[in-house]
């Protein structure tokens, strides 16, 4: 036991003895198994890092109309502008320099579908947590919604919505949400029926705990895992979803340019050969769902009980 | 089996009750159609008379109970836009829509059980890690995108194929289908690629997945020791047992296919229901969103109720299993 030295000795006379690992580092050893996952990590890494900085990194800010020359529109990848800057990725109908309008739209993008990712994470956990430990009618309620809600394909579901709301971000991201609850709290509810029949639930239900508490404290951080990978999985879904809903001109506003929109506003160029205004955008996107998905992939075959090593 | 198509047919007719209500308050409160479609000067009795015409002045109840007595009559109003009845507005543009759907499923179905197959096959060979790797693609594209891209590609660099419309049609039976000519099978192929992308990814990882496990199986060997050949093995004892699985999934999909077509019509200009769709959007042609839902709710509960018998027909098992409830 040589862990109960470790307050007599400083940590690095005993360079023998390996310490027991965190189940921190335990997790991110795991997770570094697959190398598709980790390089996915980092380059989701530097895109948060890249959306969160926008207005620090780009050359340009896209939106500030004194900045822009409508003599500098659609221009190729890699020309100079007037002031000596280059364009690396070209300019947009407008002007734009599509770089800085690619990071700006990428916060935007991230922005809007990581809240309604986390949003419906609150509110499908609640819902499935719920039902689960309470069961009966209200059990068969809620997953009846689900039921109802899955019945129909996502991108209906939202273009609906939308069509009734009208466009704009938090419209978007009501839309989102209620597409992507029912994920959750499907979930949660199966993880939880199997929780409650074991032995620390009966254990907190013989202290007299309060339902909130069991719920909070015991229920909820035992059903953690599988949502987690659910999470993954559906940030990408959201961020797909808004782009091809924005794309379709009935998500976000033209006042609010994510990386669907910039892709809506290039495709009328296409015809004439101008590809980059939608294509790099596009590019942007591909990029981050895969990098999501990546990671999601690796989370799900380390949680995923049948593949365990 | 009586049972349990009644109970869904029943099943059904309740979640189009609640869809038909949910979206007629939904859509009431979209904003006002009158402003849109009537000149900006004219006078307020001319608004009235317009407001009246369209039945937009009653009470929102009075509107729905109107609407859902009509709607039993096949008569879901008349588009703001084109003046004419909504459903037959929706019916003229479906076929196109479906059209576009089949095509684009047995796109998915032909070039994903076979790729699917042999990724099953051989996991670990070249072939199979290029095809899954590519699955892998097929899922994080956005299917938007995608279209971009084929028509950049395949119309505007290379010329090989147009990007716009529905191309030639010729009637049969009276529906105007593109795929029975030359040039409407040239304008069909890009859309149903773009739509098939994401199926295909799907079906390959289905096949895929369902290879691995039939292909230890007892009776693998056992015909392989009989010896027959690979193919004879492939086609007939892998096949018949991995179908049931993707069978449902083609037929359940099917919906999102029509769902997503959405997306390919507007971006290919293919003259089907989802562009339609889109258009009434920008316009507030409530008639024609309320009657669009209420004809793909029907779609739905159909193509559920289609793939359940389907399964239960296909596999014994299940319908052993339904029989005491």
């Amino acid at each position: 036991m040589t862990d109960m030295s470790v307050g007599r000795q400083p940590a690095k006379t005993k360079p023998n003895v390996p310490r027991p690992r965190s189940q921190l580092a335990d997790f991110a050893a795991q997770f570094a198994e697959s190398r598709a996952a980790v390089i996915g990590l980092v380059v989701l890494a530097v895109m948060v890092f890249a959306a969160i900085f926008a207005p620090l990194i780009a050359p340009q800010d896209p939106y500030d109309l004194a900045s822009l020359s409508i003599l500098d529109a659609r221009l190729p990848p890699g020309t100079e502008s007037m002031n000596g800057y280059v364009f690396w990725l070209g300019t947009d109908g407008l002007g734009r320099d599509l770089f800085s309008a690619i990071l700006y739209g990428l916060r935007i993008s991230l922005a809007v579908g990581v809240m309604s990712a986390v949003f419906a994470l609150i509110i499908g956990t609640s819902l499935g947590l719920t039902g689960a430990y309470f069961g009966r009618r209200l059990d068969a309620v809620i997953m009846r919604l689900v039921d109802l809600q899955m019945s129909f394909p996502p991108i209906l579901v939202a273009l609906i919505l939308l069509a009734v709301l009208g466009r704009g971000v938090e419209k978007t991201m009501i839309a989102l949400i209620v597409v992507q609850w029912a994920y959750y709290a499907r979930t949660v509810r199966a993880t939880a029926l199997a929780e409650r029949s074991k032995e620390y639930m009966d254990a907190a239900r013989c202290l007299r705990l309060g339902h909130i508490q069991i719920l909070t404290r015991h229920l909820l951080p035992n059903c953690l895992p599988p949502l987690m990978v659910v999470l993954t999985v559906q940030m990408a879904h959201a961020v797909t979803l808004e782009a091809t809903l924005s794309f379709l001109g009935v998500g976000l506003p033209e006042t609010q340019p994510s990386l669907g929109l910039l892709i809506a506003n290039g495709f009328r160029y296409l015809i004439n050969g101008t590809y980059w205004i939608s294509i790099f955008p596009g590019i942007a996107l591909l990029v981050v769902i895969l990098s999501i998905n990546l990671v999601g992939d690796q989370l799900r075959d380390m949680l995923n009980p049948r593949l365990n090593r | 089996m009586t049972a349990l198509v009644v109970s869904r047919i029943l099943q059904g007719l309740g979640v189009m009750l609640a869809m038909s209500l949910i979206v007629f308050v939904g859509v009431y409160a979209i904003g006002d159609p009158v402003e849109i479609l009537i000149n900006p000067d004219a006078d307020q009795a001319t608004r009235a008379e317009v407001t009246r015409s369209l039945g937009l002045d009653r009470p929102v109840w009075e509107q729905y109970g109107l609407f859902l007595f009509n709607a039993l009559q096949g008569d879901l109003g008349r588009s703001f836009v084109f003046n004419m009845p909504a459903i037959e507005l929706i019916l003229e543009r479906m076929p196109a829509t479906l059209e576009l759907a089949i095509a684009a499923t047995l796109l998915a179905v032909l070039l994903g059980i076979p790729l699917g197959l042999v990724a099953g096959m051989k996991p670990a060979s070249r072939t199979g890690r290029t095809i899954m790797a590519g699955s892998i693609l097929g899922f994080s594209l956005p299917t938007f995108w995608v279209g971009l891209l084929l028509i950049l590609v395949f119309s505007i660099w290379l010329g090989w194929l147009p990007s716009f419309g529905q191309g030639e049609t010729v009637d049969v039976l009276g529906i105007p289908v593109s795929f029975l000519t030359a040039d409407g099978l040239a304008h069909l192929i890009l859309p149903a690629l773009n739509l098939a992308l994401f199926k295909l990814a799907l079906l390959i990882r289905l096949t895929r997945a369902g290879v691995k496990e039939v292909m230890p199986q007892d009776y693998i060997r056992f015909a392989r020791a009989k010896g027959l050949t690979g193919r004879r093995i492939i086609g007939l004892h892998v096949l018949k047992n991995i179908l049931i699985p993707i069978v449902t999934v083609i037929g359940i999909e099917f919906g999102s296919v029509v769902a997503f077509a959405v997306v390919t019509e507007s971006i290919f200009n293919w003259p089907g229901m989802g562009k339609l769709i889109i258009e009434s959007i920008y316009m507030l042609d409530r008639p024609v969103i309320v009657a669009y839902l209420m004809v793909i709710v029907v779609l739905f509960v159909v193509i559920n109720l289609v793939v359940d018998l389907l399964y239960s027909a296909l596999d014994p098992r299940v319908r052993l299993k339904a029989m005491p409830a």
